[in-house]
């Protein structure tokens, strides 16, 4: 298969709510096995992205494909399939408060997989270990802080083994500690399950250190996709503006706080 | 050009979100029906909803329904004794609970309830994505979530109405028994005398419409809720709201109905 064949791709999509337009000839590429960052101002849709992706809502126009099979024809039903290979991580983390943190990460393997319950406990318990958190299975999503709660959501992400893990800003409210954590531990899901991710952030630090490419959405559509350092380096005003107000932003911090400690990428992590 | 504002696009405005809602609620009843025949039925679910709204509400069901009983039957006491029917109280006020007054206030005290509970509930998890969720991983969240809610109203609310006409007769004997004298006995009798068993049914089948009526709107409002946590209470206060006066008119219609087959 060639690598740069698209595995998920957006073609002219447009979406409006009510009056107001929110892309217009808004076209992306992700290749197989990338992580690809969508920035963005707050508003500007992005999280809408991947909703749309995964079929939660629908396109005004455009077409959506995944894998080579169109999406936005899909009815709910034909579209299961599709949300078993595809899976998201959502803001606040959506974990079911009426159940166990078992039963979440069991949630999807349930409703994908036909396993008996002791491949499905033990599956829960797989993938606890794996965001680093084994042994709370019979917890409650209320009894865990944001950052045990987003990892818990991350398990339950990749409970059904997905190929595409959409992240909606994953480091969002969270503290500086945990928000590091979170992105080591998708740089690890992304290096041990080889999936294809698409991130949705506001957080440049993040989005710098998990990206294979980062793309811009602006004035209703995406900019082309760049690698991190040609993002760094860009002179496309809308990049550079949204680069140049971070670095001001970190170098206003590390001078009225603490400076930077040897070691550590910059003070927002 | 006309303001937008201005009475006929206003009107315009109201009907067409009037007929949006009602468009709405008609097909989540519709999918409730269809769900509740699928191949992989939230049966644990619906045990956990009708213990949850249904036993949690056996005390307000049982106190309205005593204090009903007791509080007409001290009324009609006074009030026919003034035409000199006073023996007949016993059947107005069990035919009254039976007939109408246990079905209608269970349904409102019962309902506000429920209806409170179950939009505030949903409601929470539209907010947090949770039906989000539900969807992005392959579920259905009517067959998850509006079902087994809806169909444990529909069979609690019956259920609460037996209790609620049995034990209401009984505050009235008790009143009936403290305020005029009235031995307990004669008033059983007079009661098993004048209440047949179709009086029983034409209570019953009423609610088990409100309990699905009330079932529908209150998911219907949970999960059509916007706007953060604000949302959540709006929905919650218009669901008590709307489920009452929805109870008041479909109890009206049912009555004419089940008295139009003889019931």
């Amino acid at each position: 298969m060639n690598p740069d064949e698209s595995f998920v791709e957006f073609q002219k999509v447009r979406h409006a709510f009510g009056e107001n337009q929110l892309y217009e000839d808004l076209s992306l590429s992700v290749r197989r096995g990338e992580t690809m960052t969508i920035l963005g101002g707050s508003g500007s849709g992005k999280s809408v992205m991947l909703k749309l992706l995964i079929g939660l809502l629908r396109p005004d126009a455009g077409s959506i494909r995944f894998d080579g099979q169109e999406l936005v024809t899909l009815s709910e039903q034909a579209l299961l399939p599709v949300r078993r290979r595809i899976s998201m991580l959502f803001q606040g983390g959506a974990l079911f408060d009426s159940l166990t943190v078992g039963e979440n990460v069991a949630y999807p393997i349930n409703e994908h997989l036909r396993l008996s319950l002791a491949e499905t406990k033990e599956r829960v318990e797989a993938k606890l270990a794996l965001v680093g958190l084994p042994g709370i299975a019979q917890q409650w999503p209320a009894q865990l802080s944001g950052g045990m709660r987003k990892r818990v959501a991350i398990a339950r992400a990749i409970a059904a083994d997905p190929d595409v893990l959409l992240y909606d800003e994953p480091t969002t409210g969270l503290d500086p500690i945990s928000a590091r954590r979170i992105n080591e531990l998708i740089m690890s899901i992304q290096r041990e399950l080889h999936v294809t991710s698409l991130v949705v952030t506001h957080d440049m630090a993040s989005a710098f250190m998990i990206s294979d490419r980062m793309a811009m959405l602006s004035e209703r559509r995406i900019l082309t996709p760049l690698s991190c350092e040609d993002f760094r380096q860009s002179q496309e005003p809308a990049i550079y503006d949204f680069v140049t107000a971070m670095s001001l932003d970190l170098s206003a911090r590390s001078h009225s706080q603490s400076p930077v400690r040897p070691g550590e990428e910059g003070p927002k992590k | 050009m006309a303001d937008k504002a201005s009475p006929p696009f206003f009107l315009l405005d109201y009907a067409q979100r009037f007929f949006a809602v009602l468009g709405g609620i008609s097909l989540l009843a519709w999918q409730t029906i269809t769900g509740c025949f699928h191949r992989r039925f939230a049966f644990r679910e619906l045990l956990y909803q009708v213990e949850s709204i249904g036993n949690r509400s056996i005390l307000i069901a049982v106190l309205t329904a005593i204090f009903s009983g007791m509080v007409m039957t001290v009324q009609f006491a006074v009030q026919m004794s003034r035409f000199g029917v006073k023996e007949y109280v016993s059947s107005v006020v069990s035919l009254s609970l039976v007939r109408e007054l246990g079905p209608a206030l269970t349904a409102l005290m019962v309902g506000g309830r429920i209806g409170a509970g179950i939009a505030a509930e949903l409601g929470s998890m539209r907010v947090t994505e949770q039906i989000d969720a539900i969807r992005a991983m392959g579920a259905d969240p009517v067959r998850k979530l509006v079902v087994p809610r809806v169909l444990a109203a529909t069979l609690v609310l019956p259920l609460l109405t037996i209790l609620a006409d049995v034990l209401g007769i009984l505050g009235a004997m008790v009143a009936a028994h403290i305020n005029s004298d009235v031995g307990m006995t004669l008033f059983l009798q007079s009661v098993l005398h004048s209440v047949s068993i179709e009086d029983f049914l034409h209570g019953l089948i009423k609610t088990v419409f409100f309990g699905f009526l009330l079932g529908v709107i209150a998911c219907y409002k949970g999960l059509a809720t916007s706007g953060g946590t604000a949302g959540v209470g709006r929905a919650t206060t218009e669901t008590v709201v709307i489920t009452s006066l929805v109870t008041l008119g479909a109890d009206f219609v049912l009555t004419n109905l089940l008295l139009g087959f003889g019931l």
